[in-house]
């Protein structure tokens, strides 16, 4: 694989480094109490929550396990649970 | 109208979990949207985001040294002028670049009036080289080259006063936000964006390595600056206040306590000729910028 | 046509000629006639530019990399104090592959404070990853120009340039020069056509950090890109001469080499002085000669070694000082190492730093130091302050 002139690169290959495997708590969303408010879509600094069918779906691929979105869910549908590895 | 669906700053970067300027990140580029090039500063954001060859940058992104993010994206903007091009032209540097150590080219690029949005992601030390103070951090924040001790409470000078240098500058919009406050930074980015001339934007991110809190604190650390005083988040005008958020002000004991960065005003007891200074410091923001909610009768 | 124009005007001719979108550059002695008539030419319409009057040397190329970076062909100029305050900037450059031109107008570091003359500031920055080229006088100086964008901005290259030239000695002195046509020069030089940019529509992330597992491999693509620089060089040089009539085809030019005994070895105006002496010297039945390096980065080492083959001695004259080298100056040791295992004495003579005067009889006496096997010294000393 040769170097790319100038240490430049396209996007896309952060994707490489699955961040997922850092997580000791993960987040477990109760859909029954979800708003679908999109607060978690857009304060996740990993940018690795979006939507299916209207409620938030976290990509464990990514998710690092900070709980930024189960301390401000307004609706307070996300718990967070120890990871069994 | 910001599209906060766009996603323009990638999974798989090595932010610590619940890192505000991360955050800060994608919420940056969602205000600016993708018609825009970006030249960083070396520090934190920009380690943690382009290992080469992992870029977590979607939109064109230059990072060339530590102190020269304005003059490089002068050198962009008067690129793009002649070519008849037509992105927006923003910076992205930690607090340390912004500051310290890149004070000259921010002046030059100011007064030379580049059509330039500056933001400023101020974690309020050089967390990338493993927390020293710089001129952003906060009055007797306890860092590695403040630290708290016998004879020390910690960082001796309050936070300088960048964005009233901005104003001096004759720069047309200078704000302040805070990740706490995700769908105004990302208006204020908007907005700085599509005002013409150099502009400049100081976010408050917080970070929990350097101040001591747990990652899913982020946002509530944010609020807390505000609701305190300690921060606030204002937007200039031509010089002028145009806009600040208003609060029912906490006492700064909530802001401080949270945080292991002041914890040595705590221990063995409160600190109450520190404490009262801190207070003077939030009392004083609030006069300035008129942000105090007077209770109801 | 051939002109009498002051150094530093021809090379605002030639850099207008080259066409750079973006200009930015901070006033230094002796560089300011340069971009003061750059800023003429702007300011009457005579140059399609944005010219940038920044704060700093150090803003001034850090600008000239955001320009380059996003697509634009960009010039500076500088001297002395603003080189050095640039240091960081010319690394980071080098490493980003920005094939920026900038003009050296050479003079002394302080302490203490000089204006005059030297080599010291462009060789300091020799492992910057800048090829640099050193002018014997005005035309080589405005030649070099159209070369050195040609070169630089070759994909196959990618390098930023220094044109190195002595201070007042080129920069302000009168000399009849041949400024070609724009057309001309347009024949020559290409438009800018950038290998990557900064561009919205198709998105790159440049000057991104490398670990240990990359970061050796960019160094070592860098350093084969100065090797290949050498050829290129000479190639860019042939095209020149076939189109203008002044070949530069060899990095290296030899004055009265044949059957030299001892060789002098030299960068920039000085050639010019050491020519009259190797003339005078030559008349008085001495065998002396002179390789004159256009290049000191690419080192020309296969060039140097064939010219000086079959010398006793060479005498190098440094406008450098390394404190603490054994040689003193930094050419010699290249020189040296050219000619390694051959038997021939190389020796350096640190002469004229700070603007001090170099005449033909010193470069006679240096010739008769060498002949001796005495150097490796400063030459010239004033033995009343010392």
């Amino acid at each position: 694989m040769a170097l790319n002139v100038g240490c430049a690169a396209r996007p896309g290959r952060a994707r490489d480094n699955k961040t997922g495997s850092w997580r000791v708590f993960r987040p477990v969303l109760d859909a029954e109490k979800c708003k679908k408010c999109g607060l978690c879509l857009l304060i996740c600094p990993e940018g690795c929550i979006s939507e299916d069918d209207e409620y938030p779906r976290v990509d464990y691929e990514y998710c690092k396990g900070c709980g930024l979105c189960a301390e401000e869910c307004p609706a307070e549908a996300i718990e967070m649970e120890q990871e069994e590895k | 109208m910001v599209d906060t669906s766009l996603e323009l700053f990638g999974c798989g970067h090595r932010a610590c979990g619940g890192c505000g300027p991360a955050l800060a990140a994608r919420l940056i580029l969602k205000g600016a949207g993708e018609n825009s090039i970006v030249a960083a500063s070396t520090g934190c954001m920009e380690v943690f985001s382009t290992p080469y060859p992992e870029t977590a940058w979607q939109v064109p992104w230059i990072h060339s040294l530590f102190e020269n993010a304005s003059a490089v994206a002068s050198g962009i903007e008067a690129s793009l002028k002649r070519q008849g091009r037509s992105e927006h032209v923003l910076c992205i540097c930690g607090d340390g670049a912004t500051f310290d150590i890149g004070m000259l080219c921010i002046s030059g690029a100011f007064e030379r009036g580049h059509d330039i949005t500056y933001i400023c992601y101020d974690n309020e030390a050089y967390m990338n080289t493993g927390v020293q103070r710089s001129g952003a951090t906060p009055y007797d924040a306890s860092t590695t080259t403040s630290p708290a001790g016998k004879e020390s409470f910690g960082n001796k000078r309050p936070k300088k006063d960048m964005p009233q240098i901005l104003v001096a500058h004759g720069a047309p919009y200078v704000a302040t936000a805070s990740v706490a406050y995700p769908n105004d930074l990302m208006q204020k980015v908007e907005r700085a964006v599509n005002t013409p001339g150099p502009c400049y934007l100081q976010i408050h991110a917080p970070c929990s390595t350097g101040w001591g809190f747990e990652g899913g604190k982020t946002m509530e650390i944010g609020k807390l600056a505000i609701q305190t005083g300690l921060w606030v988040n204002f937007e200039m005008v031509d010089g002028e206040i145009a806009k600040a958020k208003k609060v029912v002000r906490k006492p700064v004991d909530e802001y401080l306590m949270a945080q292991k960065r002041f914890r040595h005003l705590f221990k063995p007891a409160r600190n109450e000729e520190e404490i009262a200074k801190i207070q003077a410091i939030a009392d004083a923001n609030a006069a300035k910028y008129g942000i105090d909610i007077k209770p109801k009768e | 046509m051939m002109e009498i124009m002051e150094g530093s005007h021809a090379v605002a001719e030639a850099v207008k000629r080259c066409r750079p979108e973006v200009v930015s550059a901070y006033p230094i002695t002796p560089q300011t006639h340069i971009v003061e008539r750059l800023a003429e030419f702007v300011a009457d319409g005579e140059m399609e530019s944005d010219y940038l009057t920044v704060d700093s040397e150090f803003s001034a190329l850090s600008a000239c990399v955001g320009a380059s970076a996003a697509g634009s062909r960009v010039y500076s100029s500088t001297s002395s104090q603003g080189l050095i305050l640039m240091a960081e900037v010319c690394f980071n450059a080098s490493g980003m592959r920005l094939p920026i031109v900038m003009s050296i107008a050479n003079r002394a570091l302080g302490a203490p404070l000089s204006i005059w003359n030297d080599q010291q500031d462009s060789i300091a920055l020799r492992d910057s990853g800048w090829f640099q080229l050193y002018a014997e006088d005005v035309q080589e100086l405005v030649d070099y120009h159209f070369l050195s964008f040609r070169v630089a901005e070759d994909h196959n290259i990618l390098l930023p340039a220094f044109v190195c030239f002595d201070g007042f000695i080129l920069s302000h002195t009168y000399e009849p020069v041949d400024i070609p046509d724009q057309e001309e020069v347009d024949a020559y030089l290409p438009p800018f056509n950038p290998y990557q940019k900064l561009d919205a529509t198709d998105p790159i992330s440049m000057g991104m950090y490398a670990t240990p597992d990359y970061y050796m491999e960019f160094r070592y693509e860098l350093d084969r890109a100065m090797e290949r620089a050498s050829r290129a060089i000479k190639d860019a040089g042939q095209a020149f001469g076939e189109q203008f009539g002044r070949s530069y085809g060899s990095l290296v030019e030899e004055y009265r080499m044949d059957d030299a005994d001892t060789a002098l070895v030299a960068l920039g105006s000085i050639c010019g002085t050491v020519k009259d002496a190797v003339d005078e010297m030559r008349d008085a039945g001495r065998k002396v000669g002179l390789l004159k390096l256009r290049s000191f980065r690419p080192f020309p080492k296969e060039e140097v070694a064939k010219a000086l083959d079959g010398v006793s001695q060479v005498a190098v004259l440094e406008k450098n000082i390394s404190p603490g080298s054994a040689m003193k100056g930094a050419v010699g040791l290249e020189v040296k190492d050219a000619l390694w295992k051959t038997g021939i004495d190389v020796y350096s003579y640190v002469i004229g730093l700070g603007g001090r005067d170099v005449r033909k009889k010193d470069i006679a006496a240096v010739v008769d130091l060498a002949e001796r096997g005495r150097g490796d010294m400063f030459y010239g000393l004033r033995e009343e302050l010392i």
